[in-house]
């Protein structure tokens, strides 16, 4: 085993480990917190694949934004962050079918994969991931039309939540 | 290749041929020196940080007209010393109620979140951590590990000033990341590159003079995150007593309060690095990486001077005013500073550099005398509505009274 590998197992199971803490901690605050640590520990897979810009941006956007967001919503709405209900609602039993489907799935999925032992390719000297990534984004041939359309929907999401908030005297 | 020309790389070397010799494994004599790499690093920046509580206690007290720690050792230097003495023997309390392990996480976090950021400061040509191409973005991303201790110390203190002060700092944090991450963009858009090192490198002519303006809200919003006066909300010590950190005694409050200060001084650096050249200085980085090194913490003094001396001329601004200055005057200036330059720089690509350079200074000059032009318009129509509805009252009780 490298230790690539070893390090790709420890924070695989600290991510998982972290995701199954957020669903089961009864304390509000606790699973926002561990949503984070699930959250860095996703940011930290990105790493370890060379992908520096996407591993940033998890951090900057879905900790740096919205597990802070989520910390204030907890934090404004509950009065008592101590949930005294049931863990489950009467659907239980739907989830766990679809999250058994889901896996199921992927698993044949993934087991004709060839891919699965392959190695990485080493990176090219000299190759920028940002470059590329940009040129993508931007290019007409690329993925230009869905980053603009996710941009304008992202402003309509803006505006529209100004004007639902936006108190009329 | 001589130990003066290159320092790091001479004693990575000697210290690989040392491990090597023990029969230790190429790999892992090599993340062993990455290791003490980095050791080095951190200890050197504590002990800086020791040498800040000092420097920002004597700078405070002559802005305040005082002489400052003057008393335990020559011109007081040795207080600082004393302090940790006082702060590591002090009773370490945890109020009740908190969430322990949250509560002793966040000043951890608080320290990790600055210390971190060392991690892409180009020190000298030779000298840097990683060369991130994306170390720009790192910045704002260490910046939300710090959000995130701040709001972990005010929730798990179980106190509501500490609530509300940490409430108030993440909300101007989180706002002011905004035109932060926008100013970010204009070195990059002259450097073509998001990293450190490359950013510095194309400093030919210092970035502060190519975009002025932007050296000013970058520095405006690095304060609003550092949470300094006048935009010390978490603070606030005359109606939260002391914000989100009021709880915490001994060196847990030292960790935020050390934090603090090298938070401040690293900012400092950063703002040299993205505007004043970083560590160069006429050619001087390439006489020796040592001078290369004094040059940028020389450069980072000045930029941690000059926030202090913000820090302590100014007062604190309410809140509500402070996001409104945020949101409606910082956050549109930002965004139109950024596609005035993206544009000018794409026009002007080619062009000779004095003339690149007066005309990107112009821009800005022209950009900022607009935008105080329409914020004076506005704020005069404010006041006249304020001053006409007054009088106006004025009137409407005189004429109740007869």
């Amino acid at each position: 085993m490298t230790g690539e590998q070893i390090v790709f197992l420890v924070v695989a199971l600290f991510t998982l480990a972290s995701g199954f803490m957020v669903v089961t901690t009864r304390n509000l605050v606790h699973a926002a917190l561990w949503l984070v640590a699930t959250l860095f520990g996703v940011a930290v897979t990105y790493g370890l694949l060379n992908a520096n810009f996407l591993a940033v941006v998890q951090v900057v956007v879905y900790i740096g934004a919205i597990a802070i967001l989520f910390i204030f919503a907890v934090m404004l709405t509950r009065k008592d962050m101590r949930d005294q209900g049931p863990q489950m609602n009467r659907n239980w039993w739907v989830g766990a079918i679809l999250a058994v489907l889901t896996f199921v799935g992927l698993f044949f999925l993934l087991q004709g994969w060839s891919g699965m032992s392959m190695l990485a390719k080493d990176i090219p000297l000299g190759f920028d991931a940002v470059t590329e990534i940009g040129n993508a984004l931007t290019s007409p041939d690329a993925y230009v039309l869905p980053f603009e359309i996710a941009s304008v929907l992202l402003v309509a999401a803006l505006v529209g939540a100004v004007y639902v908030a936006f108190n009329r005297k | 290749m001589s130990f003066l020309n290159d320092p790091l790389k001479v004693a990575a070397d000697w210290l690989l041929g040392i491990f090597t010799g023990w029969g230790m494994p190429v790999t892992a004599a090599l993340i062993l020196i990455g290791f003490l790499g980095v050791l080095l690093l951190i200890s050197l920046l504590m002990v800086l940080d020791i040498f800040l509580v000092w420097v920002e206690r004597k700078v405070v007290a002559r802005f305040q007209d005082r002489l400052g720690p003057n008393r335990v050792g020559p011109w007081g230097l040795i207080q600082p010393f004393a302090d940790i003495i006082k702060l590591i023997i002090k009773e370490d309390t945890t109020p009740g109620g908190a969430d322990k392990v949250v509560y002793n996480l966040a000043p951890m976090l608080s320290m990790m979140s600055v210390l971190i950021l060392w991690a892409v400061v180009p020190l000298a040509p030779t000298m840097l951590g990683v060369d991130l191409n994306i170390g720009v973005l790192y910045i704002i991303a260490a910046g939300a590990i710090g959000a995130l201790s701040i709001i972990m110390a005010g929730w798990s203190s179980n106190n509501k000033f500490a609530l509300i002060g940490a409430f108030r700092q993440v909300a101007v944090m989180v706002s002011f990341e905004v035109p932060m991450l926008t100013m970010l963009l204009i070195p990059t858009i002259f450097a073509g590159s998001m990293g450190m090192g490359a950013i510095t490198e194309s400093q030919d002519v210092w970035f502060f003079f190519l975009a002025p303006l932007a050296a000013v809200i970058f520095l405006i919003a690095a304060i609003a995150e550092l949470g300094r006066a006048p935009f010390d909300m978490a603070e606030g010590e005359s109606e939260l007593v002391s914000g989100y950190n009021i709880e915490y005694s001994g060196m847990k409050f030292g960790m935020f309060y050390a934090g603090e200060l090298l938070h401040a001084f690293t900012f400092g650096g950063f703002w040299a690095i993205l505007f004043f050249g970083g560590y160069r200085f006429f050619g001087l980085e390439k006489v020796s990486p040592f001078l290369a090194i004094a040059t940028i913490l020389f450069k980072a003094f000045v930029g941690y001077f000059i926030i202090m001396w913000i820090k302590y001329t100014l007062l604190r601004i309410r809140i509500d005013h402070m996001l409104a200055f945020n949101w409606k005057f910082l956050t549109p200036l930002a965004f139109t500073l950024l596609m005035v330059t993206a544009l000018m720089n794409a026009l002007l690509a080619g062009t000779p550099t004095w003339l690149y350079v007066s005309l990107m200074f112009l821009s800005n000059v022209v950009v900022a005398w607009i935008a105080l032009e329409i914020a004076r318009t506005y704020s005069r129509r404010e006041r006249e509505k304020v001053e006409g509805s007054k009088a106006g009252s004025l009137v409407e009780i005189e004429a109740a009274h007869q």
